[in-house]
């Protein structure tokens, strides 16, 4: 029966190593080290994602400056504001998680994932209400967009990029409550042990790379003309 | 295995920077900066995106390996950015002999819409030379 055996093979060399450990790497710090790799190799093509919306934020905003200036001026900077503290703050109870498990502190390592979800909800909220009013304003490019003044086509293009930058920036926050939730409750059911924690610290980095997409989005969004310099 | 671990005031700290940070760059935004305002701004967010990198990504205390994916990652955006800018923005400085300095030039940063390329009007699309 070489099934019977290998199976017996199988089972006894799994005593010797941590139950988390994949066979085809040495130890376990080869193994976070590839799937910290891993996920480096993942953002960087993030990195080229939003760079390339940002690239073609920046050579329209080039062309159109004042265009640029009387969109950003529709946008509400107390909410974009009050975004970026909370994604900040959600960055640091993400590390706090990671900590946590890291020390092996299994309640923490829930609370703060927790509260990161929160956070992240509460961005989402925002973003929710202040996609809503710009539908009333009707500053949603398409058909129905309406603009006073000249600049209108090139604040619509203005619109276009908000959207779309803001849109994926969203869409990455969906994606990030939903990993929060299944790494919190990977938490919860004791999952992680300072030994092995690779999700919780994976599952940070995605976070922290989308708060850092923010904090240029809301500037280059936001924070346009503020002192009227163009218009 | 267990990687560093960084202590919690470490995090409390930078997220003090960052947030400090948020308020330079909205105080900056509220000051006229002539054509500054567009790359101090660029420069607060670069600045907090490395604090973030470094202490909340933890690649301050990462291997070799993993700091020269971050740094490619960096690298090739820079080129995607620095290369088409360099297009993009020179365009209109040079006019060869019979040449124009038409297509995706910034004619004027302020004057009125009227500048840039006219848009094609429909009924004067490219005209039909084959007479009737």
């Amino acid at each position: 029966m070489p099934n019977g055996t290998a199976a017996a093979a199988h089972e006894e060399h799994h005593e010797h190593h941590h139950p988390r450990l994949q066979h085809h790497f040495e130890d376990l710090e080869q193994q976070h080290e590839a799937a910290t790799l891993g996920m480096w190799l993942f953002l960087v093509t993030e990195v080229m994602f939003f760079g390339g919306l940002i690239l073609a934020y920046s050579l329209y905003r080039i062309w159109y400056p004042q265009a640029w200036a009387l969109g950003s001026e529709e946008l509400n900077i107390y909410l974009g504001g009050f975004n970026t503290v909370v994604l900040i703050g959600s960055s640091l109870t993400m590390a706090l998680a990671v900590r946590s498990a890291q020390t092996g502190a299994q309640r923490a390592t829930v609370g703060w994932l927790l509260f990161t979800i929160v956070l992240g909800l509460t961005f989402l909220v925002v973003k929710f209400f202040e996609y809503k009013e710009k539908f009333e304003l009707h500053h949603v490019p398409g058909p129905y967009f309406q603009f006073e003044g000249p600049q209108s086509p090139h604040v619509q293009i203005f619109f276009s990029l908000y959207f779309a930058l803001t849109g994926v920036h969203a869409l990455h926050m969906i994606i990030g409550v939903g990993l929060m939730s299944t790494i919190t409750y990977m938490a919860y059911r004791k999952r992680f042990t300072p030994d092995w924690y690779t999700p919780v610290e994976l599952g940070g980095l995605y976070w922290h790379f989308v708060d850092i997409v923010w904090i240029f989005l809301f500037p280059l969004l936001y924070l346009v003309d503020r002192s009227h310099h163009i218009i | 295995m267990a990687g560093h671990i960084s202590p919690k005031s470490t995090y409390i700290t930078i997220f003090g920077a960052l947030m400090a940070c948020t308020i330079l760059t909205v105080l900056a935004a509220f000051t006229n900066l002539g054509d500054l305002n567009f790359p101090v701004a660029i420069a607060i967010a670069v600045f907090k995106a490395t604090l973030v990198v470094l202490f909340f990504m933890h690649v301050k205390y990462s291997s070799k390996l993993t700091k020269l994916i971050v740094g490619v990652a960096f690298f090739f955006l820079g080129i995607l950015l620095t290369l088409t800018l360099t297009d993009y923005l020179s365009r209109g400085w040079f006019t060869a002999a019979g040449g124009s300095t038409s297509a995706g030039a910034i004619t004027t940063l302020t004057g009125p819409l009227t500048t840039g390329n006219p848009p094609l009007e429909p009924g004067r699309a490219p005209q039909n030379t084959s007479p009737k």
